[in-house]
């Protein structure tokens, strides 16, 4: 099908790969019809979501785990009833991006993931209950702590349990 | 604003699908505990509008070059 979307101008999307999220998005509660775009290839970290119903309504979004290594949850009893999840694999984790005018404050919300069972399509954005994450992480700082990290692993490999804090 | 009392233990139910029990209370803090149907989404009000805001924010993003914008870190 060909889809107006608010970054790319008109292109074709296969219609079966629209995914649902029942209880929209907070803030975008009536909009329940998206579509992934971009990031083919797997080398990138980032991808659209982009509205079906509504053009003008796009995110930016990405694969936490390719930003911050140790990102780790749990999905909630109901939040997996929800969305009819039955085993791990089939779950795809995106988080939302915030680029703001000073694009090095770049942030993204590890608070609130987007969960997408691909299997059936269904997705939502959950909310973790965990004072662990906020929802505003900053990229660049996440990217070089992780850095920091990795160094800091190779400086002294007496202890390597320490890295995977 | 309805405005109920309730001792611990007790609960109120709204709709006859919804529960919320009084579990504890220490202070002033409470506990609830919620049950209510799947497609009843329950948060805490204040993470809940914090979330809304950021939503809000992150769809004003600009058409830039995600990959380019983390590569320039110094």
């Amino acid at each position: 099908m060909l889809l107006e979307t608010k970054h790319f101008g008109k292109i074709e999307v296969d219609g079966k790969a629209v995914l649902t999220f029942d209880s929209g998005l907070p803030g975008f509660e009536h909009l329940k019809k998206f579509i992934l775009i971009g990031g083919g290839d797997g080398t990138s970290p980032f991808k659209w979501l982009q509205c079906v119903s509504d053009p003008h309504v796009a995110f930016a979004i990405a694969n936490p785990f390719m930003l911050v290594r140790d990102y780790d949850f749990e999905i909630s009893d109901e939040d997996a009833d929800r969305l009819e999840i039955e085993k791990p694999e089939e779950v795809a984790v995106y988080v939302i991006v915030v680029v703001p005018g000073d694009p090095d404050k770049m942030s993204m919300n590890l608070k609130a993931p987007l969960i997408i069972n691909s299997r059936n399509r269904r997705g939502a954005q959950i909310i973790l209950d965990t004072g662990k994450y906020t929802v505003r992480h900053y990229i660049l700082d996440e990217l070089r702590r992780q850095e920091a990290g990795a160094d800091a692993c190779a400086d002294k490999k007496k202890e390597p349990g320490d890295c995977n804090k | 604003m309805l405005v109920l009392t309730r001792k611990k233990n007790q609960a109120i139910v709204i709709n006859d699908d919804i529960e919320i029990t009084v579990i504890d209370i220490q202070g002033d803090q409470v506990r609830l505990g919620v049950s209510a149907p799947r497609n009843v989404s329950v948060h805490r009000k204040e993470v809940y509008l914090e979330i809304k805001q950021e939503n809000r924010k992150a769809a004003e993003t600009p058409n830039v070059s995600l990959d380019e914008l983390i590569k320039k870190k110094p």
